[in-house]
């Protein structure tokens, strides 16, 4: 019995009753009744996926569905893990949802759908939109044509876009965020367009078996076009440096179930597309194309985290690190590619299964991660750290489960980040077996990156759990924040308890990654983990790592040590009292360190690579020049590939633009003489041509 | 008859594997603040001071522990769970590291990464306890602990990277009893890089000169101390223990890396006391050497560590790529 595509079809078909749910329902039930239907589109992807992973194929051809071409779907494993890993962000997020769509307790009010404007959120439009976007999530993997891939691609970017601007009335940076966009994502829709287009015409065929019948007979330049184009345009998807300029903007302006959505599901599907174009459609390729893929891994990893360093905004710093973990998960693809194309199979499904567990990793942490920064946003209305603080006496549940997020984000045991970047390590230092001077060069400088990105990740969590939640509120709205409602609270419990579990029992994975990999085109690779609940034992290394008996350890040792200093303390009861702060007394909210003064020492190391702007303004006295009125410092950091490849080409369009008007001045004549001057042209451009 | 025995026999080297084991933890702690006593004795008898004897900081420790313990107010479960986690993750790596014995019942799970990990932990857990007081010392030390940590971490990894090459796995017994049976692996121009590479990380991890001062307080250059100044009583001995153990097992890691000469790889009860004798001299001659180091040299500024880490970091580079090329390429 093939579960597969019934639960395709059950999640479509609450899609659409999710969507319709909520066009026609009234404001009070709306979100309710959208998140249920949500939560069991989510459900039906991750049994879907789920059953996939096992090692259950599907396969359909709707042909009367769209016109020409038809809709091919077809779900193998590594389909299954996508999907799974959608399926299961969702289920958690439509429970969110209900909660964080409801209108808050103190100051906002329920506002009438039909009659007064749509309000964010809650308004008809957002909610009927968000079932939509959640299906193409997870029927993007499933897609097995170029046309419907296409089609879903397309889709699943103009419904989070539309999610994305749906507070574009209370913010007009929604409406920057939501133009930047839709401008990166279509122009990376041309690439993908251009390239499986060209794919498709030299293959003779536009399935993904005509795809990967015709790869092998393709010359090595239309290989690489191919793959250049379209990596090219999954890498934009997946917020890799350069192309990532979107994600920092979108992901904060962006409603926070919706940027859990898009951090932990949909830019996944980035990594999905090279892997499924890249080993599976073109069967692998030289080392330079892996060699790219790895150096533009390795450095949004780098890049990415430095730049959630500096950052003071939550949401900011949590779109930046995303850029970060798909850039471990991009030198993981990049360095099975290298081993793959030096015969090294063994090596390669290693490197894959570390970057498909960071993949499922990364989405547990990262979904939950937004969520409490959704939840903090919904009780505050704030988003900056520098003015947040003392949240962990307000809304202890919330800080507990950023806490339990952000232990995996920072890769250290008991997280849940820890165990694929374990892997990754392992298989880069393995890597070496693999002959060739590239990988000696190359490999060590890749393990430096993740283990800087990993260093930075420490201080950059230490600082967002730290300044964010501990300590004195720096505003009246942080003092007055009050916590998330229930619902809210069970969509990140079912998260938090993910990340428990994939922290602890990661061995349980190992045999549908192992069905991945092999469904990936690495065949003949046998099993990269070997199957071991409570371990995760390297089939071929002899490596091995314990998660479950470190997180025994450390707990046993907290209780031991805590009832020993009992016994040798005397039992004497604690005392409460104040601060002593080197005998200053009590400080104020004031005098404690902000976001920005705990990332000062870190900007001043990497100065040079951060380009901060600095500003600072004296007013002297108007009586004297030696006495000061007032002095104003202004500092930022901006995002320095933007400023310095994406301004000079914005400006030059703008030029061009200014230019093109003086063209049009509005005289008649002058109109008529450009058809005039143009049909001319053309007639002498076609007598030339023949 | 014979299974019988195999199994005693196997119970036998279990037994001294653990036994090893608690050894290794027991000596950590016990022989931790005896470590930092004897070093501040050389520090001082080269200083031309008496001294207050090897055995004050267990006084320390005795009397804080009688002493009450006390909240400060608006201080939450990271300042409380601090000091407790310090202690546990430096007594989780004294069992994992082989430091007596490479047979103990850890060992395929005592992972270099794990270790290093498991360290950055304890690091962590006391830099939001920093941040949790919501003073400005603690905010200040939390963020200057947090920027030599991230830039620590890529030379420890890369000389994690080159001391696994010869041994072909990043599991410590196997790097520790591989050097112990092939000793020209610690003469090679690769070892002595890395070991160069991984005591200047030792001395960034623990807070010594040249990065930190451990004997300031209430300067504007100290790093670890301004994360722990609300601590007082039980918990501030935990805290000193705790720094102490980290200290006395980064030394051992080295000492069990780069001379692991009387390490037990068996299961014989005489190698394993042996292995404990040696290990208490080489750490006491390791701390004897960084205390008389440390007379002569002056605190660095603190934005200038992040020079000396980078030079750190080439060194380990170069170790990975000498061990490559003299190791990896030489025998195939």
């Amino acid at each position: 019995m093939n579960a597969v595509g019934p639960a395709l079809a059950l999640a479509a078909a609450l899609a659409g009753a999710g969507s319709v749910a909520g066009l026609v329902t009234p404001p009070r039930w709306r979100a309710a009744a959208v998140g249920a239907c949500t939560t069991g589109v989510g459900a039906a992807g991750l049994a879907a996926g789920v059953a996939a992973l096992g090692g259950t194929r599907w396969s359909a051809a709707l042909p009367g569905l769209l016109p020409l071409a038809g809709v091919q779907l077809a779900v193998d494993a590594l389909s299954g893990l996508f999907m799974a890993v959608a399926g299961g962000v969702i289920a958690a997020v439509g429970v969110y949802g209900i909660g964080y769509a409801r209108p808050t307790g103190h100051g906002g009010h329920l506002v009438a759908g039909a009659a007064g404007p749509a309000h964010g959120v809650l308004s008809r439009g957002a909610q009927a939109v968000l079932p939509l976007f959640a299906v193409t999530l997870l029927l993007v993997p499933a897609a097995s044509s170029v046309s419907t891939f296409l089609l879903l691609w397309e889709l699943m970017a103009l419904t989070s876009l539309l999610l994305v601007c749906a507070e574009h009335r209370e913010r007009a940076s929604v409406r920057e965020a939501g133009t930047w966009y839709a401008v990166m994502t279509h122009l990376g829709l041309v690439l993908l367009l251009a390239g499986l287009a060209l794919y498709a015409a030299r293959a003779g065929g536009e399935t993904f078996a005509a795809l990967r019948a015709g790869a092998g007979a393709m010359s090595p330049a239309a290989r690489g076009t191919v793959f250049v184009l379209t990596a090219t345009a999954f890498a934009s998807k997946a917020g890799m440096v350069p192309l990532h300029a979107w994600l920092p903007r979108a992901h904060p302006e962006a409603p926070s179930h919706v940027s859990a959505l898009m951090s932990a599901a949909m830019v996944n599907l980035g990594a999905y597309g090279i892997i499924r174009v890249g080993f599976d459609l073109l069967g692998g390729g030289p080392r330079w194309w892996w060699l790219l893929v790895l150096a533009a891994g390795a450095l949004s990893a780098v890049y990415g985290i430095l730049q959630a360093a500096m950052a003071s905004d939550l949401k900011r710093l949590l779109a930046y690190s995303t850029s970060e973990n798909l850039g471990l998960v991009l030198v993981g693809v990049g360095a099975a590619g290298l081993f793959a194309a030096a015969g090294n199979q063994a090596l390669a499904a290693l490197a894959l299964t570390a970057a498909m567990l960071h993949v499922i990793n990364h989405s547990a942490f990262k979904a939950l991660l937004f969520c409490a920064a959704g939840s903090v946003l919904r009780a505050t209305g704030l988003r900056d750290l520098d003015a947040l603080g003392g949240l962990r006496a307000r809304m202890p549940a919330t800080a507990g489960l950023f806490a339990v997020g952000a232990l995996g984000a920072v890769a250290l045991p008991p997280g849940n980040g820890f165990v694929s970047e374990w892997l990754l390590l392992q298989s880069l230092i393995h890597g070496l077996a693999v002959p060739g001077t590239l990988a000696a060069v190359v490999l060590p400088v890749a393990v430096a990156a993740i283990a800087l990105s990993a260093g930075l990740a420490a201080a950059v969590f230490v600082k967002a759990l730290g300044v964010g939640f501990f300590a004195l509120p720096r505003s009246p709205r942080a003092a007055g924040a009050v916590e998330a409602p229930p619902a809210m609270l069970a969509g990140m419990g079912l998260l938090a308890a993910c990340c428990v579990a994939l922290a602890l029992v990661p061995g349980t994975l190992a045999d549908g990654l192992t069905h991945a990999t092999a469904a990936a085109g690495l065949r003949g690779s046998g099993t990269a983990l070997t199957e071991n609940g409570l371990q995760v034992r390297l089939a071929r290394i002899p490596a091995l790592l314990s998660p479950l008996w470190v997180a025994v350890a450390l707990a046993a040792g907290v209780l031991a040590v805590s009832a020993l200093t009992g016994v040798v303390a005397r039992r004497r009861r604690r005392r409460q009292a104040r601060l002593w702060d080197c005998g200053g007394g009590a400080p104020t909210a004031r005098m404690a360190y902000t976001a920005t003064s705990f990332a000062e020492p870190l900007q001043r190391v990497f100065d040079d690579v951060l380009a901060p702007e600095q500003d600072v303004d004296v007013t002297p006295v108007r009586e004297s020049a030696y006495l000061v009125e007032r002095v104003r410092f202004q500092r930022r950091i901006p995002d320095r590939i933007e400023h310095r490849v994406y301004r000079p080409v914005l400006d030059a369009l703008t030029g061009v633009g200014t230019l093109a008007r003086r063209l049009a001045t509005g005289s008649v004549h002058r109109y008529l003489g450009y058809g005039f001057f143009g049909l001319v042209t053309l007639l002498v451009a076609l007598a030339m041509a023949q | 008859m014979s299974g019988a025995h195999a199994v005693s026999a196997l119970g036998a080297v279990r037994g001294v594997g653990a036994a090893a084991m608690v050894a290794q933890v027991v000596v950590v702690i016990g022989g931790a603040p005896l470590l930092t006593g004897l070093m501040r004795q050389v520090r001082a008898r080269m200083e031309g001071r008496a001294g207050a004897g090897i055995a004050q900081p267990w006084r320390d420790v005795r009397k804080l522990m009688r002493k009450e313990p006390i909240t400060p107010v608006r201080t939450g479960p990271a300042f409380r769970a601090a000091p407790l986690l310090l202690v546990v993750t430096a007594g989780v790596i004294a069992a994992l590291v082989p430091l007596v014995s490479t047979a103990t019942p850890v060992s395929g799970s005592a992972d270099l990464i794990l270790v290093v990990a498991v360290l950055a932990l304890g690091t962590v857990s006391l830099a939001l306890a920093g941040l949790d007081t919501g003073t400005a010392f603690g905010g200040m030390g939390a963020s200057r602990e947090m920027t030599v940590i991230a830039l620590v971490e890529p030379t420890i990894l890369l000389s994690v990277f080159a001391l696994s090459i010869p041994a072909g796995s990043t599991n410590l017994p196997a790097i520790v009893a591989g050097a112990e049976h092939h000793p020209g692996r610690l003469a090679s121009p690769a070892g002595a890089l890395a070991a160069v590479a991984l005591a200047v990380v030792v001395l960034a991890e623990t807070g010594r000169l040249p990065v930190d001062n451990p004997a300031t307080h209430l300067e504007l250059t100290m790093v670890h101390e301004a994360m722990v100044l609300e601590y007082s009583g039980p918990d501030l001995a935990l805290v000193e223990l705790g720094s102490q153990m980290r200290l006395t097992v980064l030394l051992g890691l080295l000492a069990s890396l780069f001379a692991p000469w009387g390490i037990a790889t068996g299961a014989s009860v005489g190698a394993a006391c042996l292995g404990l004798l040696l290990l208490a001299v080489k750490v006491a001659v390791l701390g004897v050497l960084l205390a008389a180091a440390e007379v002569f040299w002056a605190k660095l500024r603190l934005f200038r560590v992040p020079e000396l880490l980078a030079g750190s970091f080439l060194l380990a580079l170069l170790a990975v790529t000498a061990s490559y090329f003299l190791t990896g390429e030489g025998s195939r």
